[in-house]
Formats: C-alpha cells, sequence, structure tokens
C-alpha cells in the first residue's frame, strides 16, 4: 500500500508533480507545433488539486459537450492519462489539422474523430515520453480512446478512479496556442504504488 | 416552480413538493433516485463506487452506492417519507469509453448498476423504471410534485421514467 494520499499532498509532491507537468506539456506543445506546421507558445501549467464536486465542472458546465481522450499507461508504472479539450478547441484544432477554414464548426465526422484521436496520441505521447525520459522508467500507452460528450460525464470517468484513493483529483491546465490560446487539461492517474515509484526515480523519500 | 437542487458528484439531496433534484452529466456514475408518492418527499444519489466495504477509504458515505442509499432513506424518513412507500428509479452507469468489458475501468459503470439494484433488493425497494449502460452521458432531474424522473442526453432525445 503506497505511503502517500493524494488529500494529504504537501507543497514539494505538489512542486514535483508541477515540474512533471510542465516538462510534460512542454513537450506536447513541441509535438503538436511540428504536427501542425505553426508556432505554438505554452503558459506554465497550473497544477490544482480539486474536490469531486469541482473536477467535473472545471473545464466547462457539466452538461456541455467536450472531447476526452483517454489511454492506458503500463510498463513501469501503471495507470491512466487523460487529456480533455473544450468542444471549439478541439474544432480549431482539427480545422488546423486538416487545412480548414478556422469557423468550421460542423458536428465532428470519422475522419475528425481520427484527427483528434492522432492529436491525443502525440499530445500525450509526447507528454509520457518527458516523463520517461526523466525518470528513467519505461512508459508505454495503449492506443487511445475517445469520446465526445457531456463534460461531467467525461470527467467521472478519472473521478471513478481517483475516487477509490481518496476524495480529491490532480488536474494539470495547460494552454497553448498561437494568435488563438487552447486551453488543453491533462489528467495523469497513476496507480499510487506508482505515484511513490515516479517521487522515489527522482530522488524524492516518500 | 420550486427550487431546483443540485446534487454533485458523490453527494445526495432530499427535497420535497414543487422542487426538484437534478444531476448533470452523468457518466459511469449512478443516479439512483427515491420518491414517496403520499408525502411528495424525493431523494437522489449520484454514487460513484459500488461498494464501501472494497474501499480504504470510505468516509465519504454518498460516494458509495451501499452506504449512500442507506444515509438517502434515512435523511427522507427524517423528512416525512415513508420507508415502505419509498419506490425507485435509476439511471447512468454508461461505459464512456470503449474499453475492454473484463477490464476494472471498462465494467464499472455496471457493476454501479448492479450494486444499486442488489442494494434495493436487499433494503424491500422497487425498482419500477432504469435507463442504464450504453456509451453516453445523461443529465437527470427527479420531481417532487410527481415522481418524473427526466432524463436528457447529447443526441438521444429526453426520456421521462
Amino acid at each position: 500500500m503506497s505511503k502517500l494520499n493524494l488529500d494529504q499532498m504537501n507543497d514539494l509532491y505538489a512542486d514535483v508533480l508541477k515540474e512533471l507537468g510542465n516538462i510534460g506539456a512542454g513537450h506536447a506543445t513541441t509535438a503538436l507545433s511540428q504536427m501542425l506546421d505553426m508556432r505554438i507558445d505554452m503558459r506554465v501549467p497550473n497544477v490544482k488539486l480539486l474536490t469531486f464536486k469541482e473536477l467535473p465542472s472545471v473545464i466547462s458546465a457539466e452538461d456541455e459537450p467536450i472531447v476526452g481522450i483517454f489511454l492506458l499507461v503500463e510498463s513501469d508504472i501503471a495507470g491512466n492519462m487523460m487529456f480533455v479539450l473544450r468542444l471549439s478547441s478541439a474544432h480549431y484544432l482539427v480545422n488546423r489539422l486538416l487545412g480548414r477554414a478556422d469557423d468550421y464548426d460542423e458536428p465532428f465526422d470519422e475522419m475528425d474523430v481520427s484527427a483528434l484521436k492522432e492529436l491525443g496520441n502525440i499530445i500525450t505521447g509526447s507528454y509520457l515520453n518527458a516523463l520517461s525520459e526523466l525518470t528513467g522508467m519505461r512508459i508505454a500507452a495503449s492506443v487511445p480512446y475517445i469520446s465526445i460528450d457531456m463534460a461531467g460525464a467525461i470527467m467521472s470517468v478519472p473521478a471513478i478512479e481517483f475516487g477509490k484513493y481518496g476524495d480529491k483529483a490532480l488536474l494539470i491546465e495547460s494552454e497553448f496556442g498561437d494568435e488563438v490560446m487552447i486551453e488543453g487539461y491533462f489528467i495523469l492517474l497513476p496507480e499510487l504504488d506508482s505515484y511513490d515509484k515516479i517521487l522515489a526515480s527522482l530522488g524524492i523519500n516518500v | 416552480m420550486g427550487n431546483v437542487i443540485k446534487v454533485g458528484m458523490a453527494d445526495l439531496q432530499i427535497a420535497k413538493g414543487s422542487d426538484s433534484l437534478i444531476t448533470l452529466g452523468l457518466g459511469s456514475c449512478v443516479g439512483v433516485a427515491l420518491y414517496d408518492p403520499v408525502s411528495k418527499v424525493g431523494g437522489l444519489l449520484h454514487a460513484m463506487l459500488p461498494d464501501s466495504t472494497q474501499i480504504h477509504q470510505n468516509s465519504n458515505k454518498a460516494k458509495f452506492v451501499d452506504t449512500g442509499l442507506d444515509i438517502l432513506i434515512s435523511k427522507m424518513v427524517d423528512a416525512g417519507a415513508s420507508k415502505s412507500r419509498l419506490k425507485a428509479k435509476l439511471a447512468g452507469g454508461a461505459k464512456m469509453f470503449a474499453f475492454n468489458d473484463n477490464s476494472n475501468l471498462g465494467g464499472i459503470g455496471d457493476r454501479n448498476a448492479e450494486a444499486a439494484k442488489k442494494k434495493l433488493r436487499t433494503l424491500g425497494i422497487r425498482l419500477i423504471a432504469e435507463d442504464t449502460g450504453l456509451n453516453y452521458g445523461r443529465t437527470v432531474e427527479l420531481y417532487c410534485e410527481n415522481g418524473d424522473y427526466h432524463i436528457r442526453s447529447v443526441g438521444h432525445g429526453v426520456k421521462i421514467i
């Protein structure tokens, strides 16, 4: 059983996880920039520890549709990762990727969904690569799963996973873009033993 | 029109008469609605996990189907409901991502719905309607005036059960 309890996470853990978030999101931004062939800046991400009451509505109203891309993480650490985007941001990125006008906002078709999956794959993949380099651990991800539905319903999936360990969830909010800033949210869900492994690999005693 | 009382994730609330209880964007969690047609007392539980005895950190009772229902019923009885008159309606328990059914993640919605049915049987409360499973989110609202349970979703219309 892990000694770490997320509800009682101290400033040191928060700083470490924030730094991991920062580096991961930095790599993800570079990957996105190459994929879309445009310059993308990123603001320093914000790491938030949220209660279940706050989590479902942090991205948009609970009954508004958002895009969630979910991956299973395995190898040296086990867990899940989710990348979440507002619908408007998802439209913007897909339009860029497929060379459409910025204001095109027809419902996503099969091609759009597969473009979104690919975006999610690249973003989360480069995030996990950064984490892997930093910690020296092998980290592999599954194929991406996607859902476009009410924010509350999508956020219930990571919330339930966090719910097994405590009453809070960890969210990494990052903002990136060029002329239009896009907010993307990473939710890292290592199993608790994996938190210990990550921190230990960085020389931090839990 | 009465008040609309919001029920968050891992939360439960009761209401009476012209008021209603709402949960926005129910996913793999379940929304268990209980109603007493005589006193017009309604209760809504938004539970995340099936069984409090399987989880070490179980102090938040509304997080679990089993302990959440016990507390919901005692609150409703305190507000004037009779336990023997309670009827249940159930929604949620969706599978939001196309994970393998046998995986821990893929099966959680089903396990939540099953746990609710089992607990209701143990309590002797009849489940009179349900809208569970499938792969989409639901916004649910229980009207305490008549016990109607309205279920809205993206692209699947409105259902009243």
